[in-house]
């Protein structure tokens, strides 16, 4: 950290003599905007650090710089002058070298043999050459490498050195790292910071992407804050060179949590909350892999009427929680009560029937079944049981008037309850979907994003039903990644991060401030002020 | 038992199981390499049927067997295209099209052979052979392994040659990754079509070369849906064979010999019943999957199209 604070005093950017400039650029996927009008300047000799949720455009940024996609509007310019990467192998020949967020190596082949790939294929795989220049990097960069083992057997530390090294190999003038620290160790990734720093002496342009904060200082010369595919905002050198670390943690969580102006403020739901207890979770763990996150020690209570937000950066852990309590993934240790009843040994359609329901993220995979019927889809939790299936045999027009109850019942917007699920907007999809979850005796409703990828008006809808949920006296858990829904609806709102619970805080209307404090807890600081209020540390140990 | 050990039997074995491996070693080295590169080839027993037909036609024109040979290959190599366009280029589900290829090779071969030769089935003249002084005179192994046709000799080089390519050069290499990720060679700047419709069209050409044989040397004229399955055990062949040219070559003799085992027990009078001797290929092929079938590594992209970009 030291060491990075050294290089910005003694350098000097040129501004607008970058190596790569982003003009405007707007990049649209189906129903998305990944990218909207981001301009940004590259600088050789810096570390530029793009930084922002899951979903902010990140990727995409890098998938249009890697030659992956091309922007729809916009432009690139390399040395001034206005360029178009069309293909991986233009970026490449451009000076451009990418190491991904998912390992880009052929796992069944030699270190040498990934070193190589790409090479035309006349030629024979020039050994000596790159082992003259593997003992180079080694003596400038620390990165040495096994030649003949192979890939695949490697730690993903040093997997990332062969692309490291396989970008230096073809004389890059530009690097992105692309979420690089986040399969490394914290001294792992120390040693790339390390890295990061040595490279851009000796004239490269990194561009390093994260979304951890306290990287985001510690190696980055310039930082650029992306939030739902735009530019939040950025700082430069200077500015950061002039700031604590927990100043430029402060400014940047400014950037990437705060509301922006404009926004409509969503009246805070009265809350509904009863004394008694309706679910309570103890020390729950999951087992994790290099894909997923494993859940550590996580505890939480509910009570009836109330909702309790999870809130947190996508992917630490929340789905995790969710597939848990709905029984859908195994626990290593832990134990899950409703009602008073120990259920953690309880199967998906036993925790269903005792009122336990979860709605699903994944409404296409997951929570339904495209080709199927709306009909079909309302019962799907339910095969084999009664009224729908008597002994055995399926009742249609059972399932047929179930189906138009529900669809009476929340405004789902189809032409029949025979039309595939699959054919409806996310919108009334999700209503289907949480129609069948709340029919019987729910208790208990957990909720995963329930309204990610809906039109402004769905969500307003979705957010009523919720409350009237609550309202209802049932429990709700809201999982969401936005911060103005959690703070609308929960009564408490639980931060995770790296599959901890960082803290339970009272929604107590503090606005601002309660803001800043869970996106400190989302970005993985510790807090600083009090810790959780003393009712609330029972609560939750209890 | 004593009895079948005779040479004129055992000579009989040994000649019979090399002309029915080598269709199928060709068929599979031609597949080992697509299934490398990530295409399964279903289609090749098409490929392959084409290979023959347009072998023996091409053969029977010119009155060179040579010149059949490129035929062949020109002739799986044309199905192969459409497989390339297909599944490569436009992503298509390569089983679907793999078994559409086959078929619609049979009907067309089928229709065009009775369009030109209506019910007669033409013999080309035996072929010439390649006599390798001194080697050819020893007793039962001599005229087996070494009067073969010189084509037969390519054959087994190729084995070689694809070893080394395999192992020792970029394209090797590149093919590979095609296969294991697509993904990554792409962002390395390889081509993953490019390379993959070069083993497309490369498993077409073996495979029609094989055809060409089975048709030119093996029986010496064409009948329609003659090559019974052989490219599928050739697919068989190529997955078992994890990667390596040589035990496409091994797998190939041992069913060659089941083959010709059935030929050459009928030859030496067993008086087990025919019907069960010509399970015997069937049998073996059962047997080594149920053998080695579970140890049998593939690709990890196998099967799948790759399209730049998709999540």
């Amino acid at each position: 950290m030291t060491q990075a604070a050294d290089n910005r005093t003694d350098l000097s950017p040129e501004t607008g003599a970058g190596i790569i400039g982003v003009h405007h650029v707007t990049k649209r996927f189906p129903g998305v905007i990944a990218v909207n009008d981001v301009s940004l300047t590259i600088h050789p000799g810096e570390v530029h650090v793009l930084l922002g949720e899951n979903g902010a455009g990140k990727s995409t940024l890098v998938g249009i710089l890697a030659g992956l996609q091309e922007p729809d509007e916009g432009h690139l310019t390399l040395n001034g002058r206005q360029t178009r990467l069309a293909s991986p192998a233009d970026s490449l020949e451009a000076g451009i070298s990418t190491v991904f967020q998912h390992s880009m190596l052929v796992p069944t082949l030699t270190v040498l043999e990934n070193l190589t790939l790409g090479a035309p294929w006349y030629q024979r795989p020039p050994r000596a050459r790159i082992e003259a220049r593997m003992a180079e990097l080694q003596r400038e960069f620390a990165l040495s490498l096994p030649l003949d083992a192979v890939t695949g057997e490697l730690s993903l530390g040093q997997q990332q050195q062969i692309e490291i090294a396989r970008a230096l190999l073809r004389d890059s003038r530009v690097l992105i790292l692309d979420e690089a620290t986040s399969m490394l160790t914290p001294q792992g990734a120390q040693e790339l910071g390390a890295r990061m720093q040595k490279l851009v002496q000796s004239g490269l342009a990194v561009i390093f992407i994260t979304h951890k904060l306290a990287e985001a200082y510690r190696f980055g010369h310039r930082i650029s804050v992306l939030k739902q595919g735009a530019l939040a905002g950025q700082m430069g050198p200077e500015q950061l060179g002039a700031m604590t670390e927990d100043q430029a943690v402060d400014e940047i969580v400014r950037l990437m949590f705060g509301r922006e102006s404009g926004a409509g403020t969503a009246e805070q739901r009265q809350s509904s909350a009863r004394d008694e207890t309706l679910l309570r979770v103890e020390g729950l763990s999951t087992q994790g892999d290099a894909d997923v996150l494993g859940l550590a020690d996580v505890s939480l209570s509910l009570r009836a009427g109330e909702i309790l937000g999870v809130a947190g950066i996508d992917g630490n852990g929340q789905k995790q929680l969710a597939e848990a309590l709905a029984g859908q993934r195994p626990l290593t240790a832990g134990r899950v009560e409703l009602e008073g009843a120990d259920i953690t040994g309880a199967s998906v359609a036993q925790r269903r029937r005792r009122g336990l329901r979860y709605l699903t993220d994944d409404r296409l995979e997951e929570g339904s079944i495209a080709a199927f019927p709306i009909s079909e889809n309302t019962v799907l939790k339910d095969i084999g049981q009664p009224p729908f299936w008597v002994n055995g045999v399926e009742r249609p027009s059972r399932i047929a008037q179930h189906a138009r109850d529900l669809i009476a019942k929340f405004n789902v917007y189809t032409p029949g309850e025979t039309t595939p699920i699959g054919r409806l907007s996310g919108g009334n999809i999700q209503k289907v979907l949480l129609g069948r979850e709340l029919s019987g005796e729910a208790r208990v409703v957990v909720f995963n994003k329930p309204t990610y990828g809906l039109d402004l008006q769905n969500i307003e809808a979705s957010r009523r039903r919720i409350a009237e949920i609550a309202g209802r006296g049932m429990g709700v858990i809201l999982i969401s990644t936005d911060l103005d829904e959690l703070m609308a609806l929960s009564d408490r709102i639980a931060v995770m991060e790296g599959g901890r619970i960082r803290g339970v805080v009272k929604n107590d209307g503090s606005g601002e401030a309660l803001r800043l404090r869970i996106g400190r807890m989302m970005a993985g600081e510790e807090e600083r002020e009090e810790q959780p209020a003393p009712d609330e540390r029972k609560e939750t140990t209890a | 038992m004593s009895g079948l050990l005779t040479e004129a039997f055992l000579s009989s074995l040994l000649t019979g199981a090399i002309v029915a491996a080598i269709p199928m070693l060709l068929a599979g080295l031609g597949e080992q390499m697509s299934e490398k590169a990530g295409v399964l080839n279903i289609g090749i027993e098409g490929m392959m049927l084409m290979g023959a037909y347009l072998g023996f036609f091409v053969a029977y024109e010119t009155s060179s067997l040579w010149m059949g040979f490129l035929g062949g290959m020109l002739g799986g190599a044309l199905v192969a295209v459409v497989m390339a366009v297909l599944c490569v280029w436009l992503g298509l589900n390569q089983i679907v099209i793999g078994i559409g290829l086959t078929l619609g090779a049979e009907g067309l071969t089928a229709l065009l052979h009775h369009f030109q030769f209506s019910r007669t089935y033409p013999r080309l003249p035996a072929p010439e052979r390649l006599d390798i002084p001194g080697l050819t005179d020893l007793p039962v192994i001599g005229p087996s392994l070494f009067g073969r046709h010189l084509i037969v000799y390519l054959a087994v080089l190729a084995v070689i040659v694809l070893a080394a390519l395999y192992r020792r050069t970029n394209l090797g290499m590149t093919l590979r990754a095609a296969g294991e990720r697509p993904a990554a060679l792409d962002v390395a700047g390889g081509n993953v079509l490019g390379i993959r419709v070069v083993a497309v069209l490369f498993t077409g050409a073996m495979a029609g070369l094989g055809g060409a044989y089975l048709a030119n040397i093996g029986a010496g004229l064409f009948i329609p849906f003659m090559t019974g399955g052989a490219g599928f055990i050739g697919i068989v062949l190529a997955m078992l064979a994890r990667g390596r040219p040589l035990w496409v070559l091994i797998g190939a003799l041992i069913f060659g010999a089941a083959l010709s085992l059935t030929t050459a027990l009928q030859v030496a009078g067993s008086n087990i019943p025919t019907d069960v001797i010509q399970m015997l290929p069937f049998a073996a092929v059962m047997l080594v999957l149920v053998l080695f079938g579970r140890r049998a590594k593939l690709p990890s992209a196998l099967a799948a199209s790759y399209e730049r970009g998709a999540r």
